[in-house]
């Protein structure tokens, strides 16, 4: 019998990948457990302001696949270079599932993923989801609508299509047709007819125009056009100021849900305006300007002084964001222990932040457990009265989306609807 | 790469290698060549070379992971991918060059050869294999499809299932008694003592015939589909296909090292006999160094397996002085077989394990500096040499490893232990202890199938330990 040979053939190569409905499955699992640490995930990365199509590495946990096997600390047999001696220092200890599977059904558990890529657009479904986001409402967020403003600036010849004028467009034809009509002075005007002769000339007539007895059409001159130009407008700058309490007891759980509450505020800005910018103050006792990495990462501790982060983002606003150009939005997050000698300040710069401020909020946020009656900082801020002011608690990531669509519900701006 | 070659080139070729197959006298089943891209190369590793496997994620997982390695240069592809069926199927890389493909072949008709002859490859069932994955797929794609089923529960049991897979009886050689067997064992008392009179009366222990399993049980996804109550039927169905897919496949991890070994040392003798163009010969040349290249502090199969060979034809055909008189001592001495007829016969009869213990010597440890590795904090020390007080030690640490030595043994002790259907499994502790975090996952997929408490005993620190596992509460006795 003599030897098969198959040939490769391109079209079965095309068909042949057999294993997309695994790695499908395997996707969805990965997934499935990057959702189940979103919480760490969202408070360990940098999401707020960078692009959608950042690749962020995400640590992962569960899709190991666990078997019955030997620990490290069992002797093992190899092969040396040549002349080994006891004693000898040979390598690093393997960690589990670092060998190399072969070909066929391994004995070995295969080598896991500790971490993989997603882009941040999916990382940022994932906390929709985690949110429990209405769709809807997602969509909005979703959509970076960019407010370009545009101006009238007159009428031309050409353009495309949805710019055309057909008001004017059809005034062009009835003076044409006038002017055609009564070829000889009249008191007629020489430059339209002239024109309009002219028209009909220049319409290439052996190019499949036959013109029909007892119609008068449209000709190309005859269209008008809307002409648009940018229009720069100063309205469409924003920026968002996020304050937040650094101190100690601020733990990963606190800061991923001041981080969501941020993300969504920052998203919600920028669906309305142009050109957002985002400032970062992170405070203790002293308050500082800082990156979104330090601002999430930089563990502090000692005593908390609020007001000091008000007066920092004033500082701020009157250095590099005049209202009077500038839309800002403000929001602190804090789990409320504030010594309480800094409250009658906080309060009057709080008070100061509002009038600067389009819409600025206080969050506190206190995860279920802690005593209700420690909502220090809310009752304190009772006494201030501003329209757009408002102070929320935030409990657990369900109160995230209601807090925030309340918060919006006090704009200047009237930016109170979301869908 | 050097010359262009056509699939005219590859016949032509094919059939020289098949002639001098046939003057060496392998014993090969028919032969395919599949053409493959390096896309289809990969998926074919994922799938284990088969045209045809049931889906689970974790093909797909490995697909990713092998393309991620390929793709960041880590890992080349393997250059062929041979798998035991018969007619005997493999695929070529169209990318590699004319020399390549020769040799691929050639190597090709080595591990053609071990599969048709090893015994270990008897129960294999060559001439259906590819029949039987495609059976299996198609069953488990109709459970998936199966609306009171669905692919979320079929990769749930599969899931489990794979996880216990290797848990069973590693040498197909010896034959597992069946139950009444196992009670006539069971129920026959000691041999009887012809000075019973003089010796000490022996304390006797009346069997417990009501035990099950008689015997304990290594088989433990078989166990398990036979005497778990309330399985349905699909579930068992799953059960018995993975176990025997790792059936079929457990003769090569088994055979590791002699079949690699095999199929370098007939590339080798092919290559050499063909009287290649000197071009072709000089890249033949390096790519078999760097296939059999030992690799430091680790076994490398291809290495270890052709030396082997290598050591034993030698023996034969022109032994040392000592080795002659330590042959006259043993039984084989009256015939003396040449190098070719010994090396056929062990191909036919051992596997890796018995394959090193028969014929790995001291000298070829020494020579290819074998040594024992120990843990030390982070680092890997030496701790034994293969000199003269130490080599058996080392050759016993790599026989432990060996093949299916790499999977501890796990037995089904019990499975009504304490009277209420608990599973008690005992890990046969020979000295090395289990992954800890490993374990107690596995521990859950176990009681996931068996559906009540399920307890492991295993030795920790020189401590036996128990694990329970209940579902709900993990706990340590």
């Amino acid at each position: 019998m003599s030897t098969i040979f198959r040939d490769y053939s391109s079209s079965d190569a095309l068909q042949s990948d057999r294993s997309s409905g695994d790695r499908l499955r395997h996707r969805q699992k990965v997934r499935d457990a990057i959702r189940d640490n979103i919480a760490d995930i969202v408070a360990e990365q940098a999401i707020i302001g960078r692009s959608r199509d950042t690749i962020v590495k995400v640590p992962l946990r569960g899709i190991k696949e666990y078997r019955f096997v030997f620990g490290n600390n069992n002797a093992k047999a190899g092969q040396g270079k040549g002349d080994s001696q006891p004693g000898q220092r040979v390598g690093k200890v393997p960690q589990p599932g670092d060998e190399p599977g072969d070909g066929e059904a391994g004995d070995q558990p295969g080598v896991d993923y500790y971490e993989t890529d997603i882009t941040l657009e999916e990382l940022i479904d994932l906390m929709f989801e985690d949110l429990e986001l209405p769709d809807l409402e997602r969509k909005a967020l979703r959509e970076t609508i960019s407010h370009a403003a545009t101006k009238r600036k007159g009428y031309r010849k050409v353009g495309i299509r949805v710019q055309l004028d057909k008001r004017r467009t059809a005034l062009a034809r009835v003076k044409r047709k006038v002017a055609l009509d009564h070829p000889e002075g009249e008191g007629g005007d020489t430059a339209v007819e002239a024109e309009a002769i002219a028209a009909v000339q220049a319409e290439p007539v052996g190019g499949g125009f036959v013109p029909i007895p007892g119609r008068f059409p449209f000709l190309k001159n005859d269209m008008r056009f809307r002409r648009r130009s940018e229009a720069t407008d100063y309205d469409s700058n924003a920026v968002v100021i996020c304050m937040m309490d650094t101190s100690g007891s601020m733990d990963q759980q606190k800061k991923y849900l001041a981080r969501s509450f941020f993300f969504l505020l920052y998203q919600f800005v920028r669906t309305r305006y142009e050109h957002v910018e985002l400032v970062f103050i992170a405070h203790d006792a002293e308050a500082h300007e800082v990156s979104e990495d330090d601002f999430f990462h930089k563990g502090e501790s000692g005593g908390t002084l609020i007001s000091t982060a008000y007066a920092r983002a004033l500082e701020v606003i009157d250095q590099r964001y005049h209202p009077a150009l500038w839309n800002v939005y403000a929001f602190h997050c804090s789990d409320g222990d504030n010594m309480p000698g800094d409250n009658p300040r906080a309060v009057k710069l709080a008070g100061q932040l509002c009038e600067v401020c389009n819409l600025f909020g206080y969050g506190e946020i206190k995860p279920s457990g802690y005593f209700r009656d420690q909502d220090a900082m809310l009752g304190v801020f009772k006494a201030l009265k501003a329209d757009n002011f408002q102070a929320i608690r935030i409990g657990d990531k369900s109160d995230v989306w209601s807090s925030f669509r309340n918060f919006l519900t006090r704009d200047k701006a009237g930016l109170s609807t979301i869908t | 790469m050097a010359v262009p070659w056509t699939l005219r080139d590859l016949e032509y070729w094919d059939a020289r290698i098949r002639e001098k197959v046939a003057e060496f006298g392998l014993n090969c089943y028919p032969q395919e060549f599949e053409l493959c891209d390096h896309t289809q190369m990969l998926s074919l590793m994922a799938y284990s070379g088969m045209p045809s496997h049931y889906p689970h994620w974790s093909y797909g997982k490995s697909f990713e992971r092998q393309k991620t390695l390929y793709d960041h240069g880590v890992s080349g592809l393997p250059y062929e991918m041979v798998i035991n069926s018969n007619p005997c199927i493999a695929y070529l890389m169209r990318q590699n060059s004319l020399a390549l493909q020769i040799l691929t072949m050639a190597h090709v008709y080595g591990h053609n050869d071990f599969f048709a002859n090893n015994f270990t490859f008897n129960h294999t069932r060559a001439d259906l294999v590819v029949e039987t994955f495609k059976n299996h797929a198609n069953r488990v794609r109709a459970y998936s499809a199966d609306p009171s089923i669905g692919i979320d529960k079929v990769e749930t049991i599969l899931d489990a299932a794979h996880a216990l897979s290797m848990q069973c009886r590693r040498n197909p050689a010896i034959r597992k008694r069946n139950e009444a067997e196992q009670k006539q064992v069971a129920m026959a008392g000691p041999p009887s003592d012809p000075f019973q009179s003089v010796h000490k009366r022996p304390v006797t222990q009346t069997p417990d015939l009501n035990r099950v399993p008689l015997e304990p049980e290594e088989d433990v996804l078989i166990f398990i589909r036979d005497h778990a109550t309330n399985m349905p039927v699909w579930q068992k169905d799953l059960l018995t296909i993975v176990h025997e897919q790792m059936q079929y496949f457990l003769p090569q991890i088994e055979t590791k090292i002699m079949n690699e070994g095999w199929a370098c040392y007939w590339h080798r003798t092919i290559m050499n006999s063909l009287e290649l163009p000197s071009e072709i010969h000089m890249e033949f040349l390096v790519r078999h160094n760097q296939v059999v290249r030992p690799i430091p502090n680790d076994i490398n199969p291809y290495h270890l397996g052709l030396k082997m060979w290598d050591d034993i034809v030698r023996r034969h055909d022109e032994p040392s002085f000592d080795e002659i008189e330590e042959m006259q001592q043993s039984p084989q001495a009256i015939s003396r077989p040449s190098g070719r007829e010994a090396i056929f016969h062990i191909r036919d009869v051992d596997r890796d394990v018995s394959f090193l213990r028969r014929f790995l010597t001291r000298k070829l440890m020494h020579e290819m500096d074998m040594i024992e590795m120990e843990p030390e904090g982070d680092d890997l020390i030496v701790s034994r040499v293969s000199d003269e007080d130490n080599w058996q030690e080392v050759k016993r640490t790599l026989i432990a490893y060996t093949g299916m030595g790499s999977t501890p043994v796990i037995r089904i002790v019990d499975s009504d232990h304490g009277g209420n259907r608990t599973l008690l499994l005992r890990h046969e502790y020979d000295g090395r202890e289990l992954l800890l975090e490993y374990a107690e996952r596995t521990l859950r997929y176990v009681q996931q199938l068996w559906g009540r408490r399920v307890v492991l005993q295993t030795v920790l620190d020189d401590k036996e330990v128990a694990f329970s596992w209940d579902g709900a509460d993990f706990e340590q006795a």
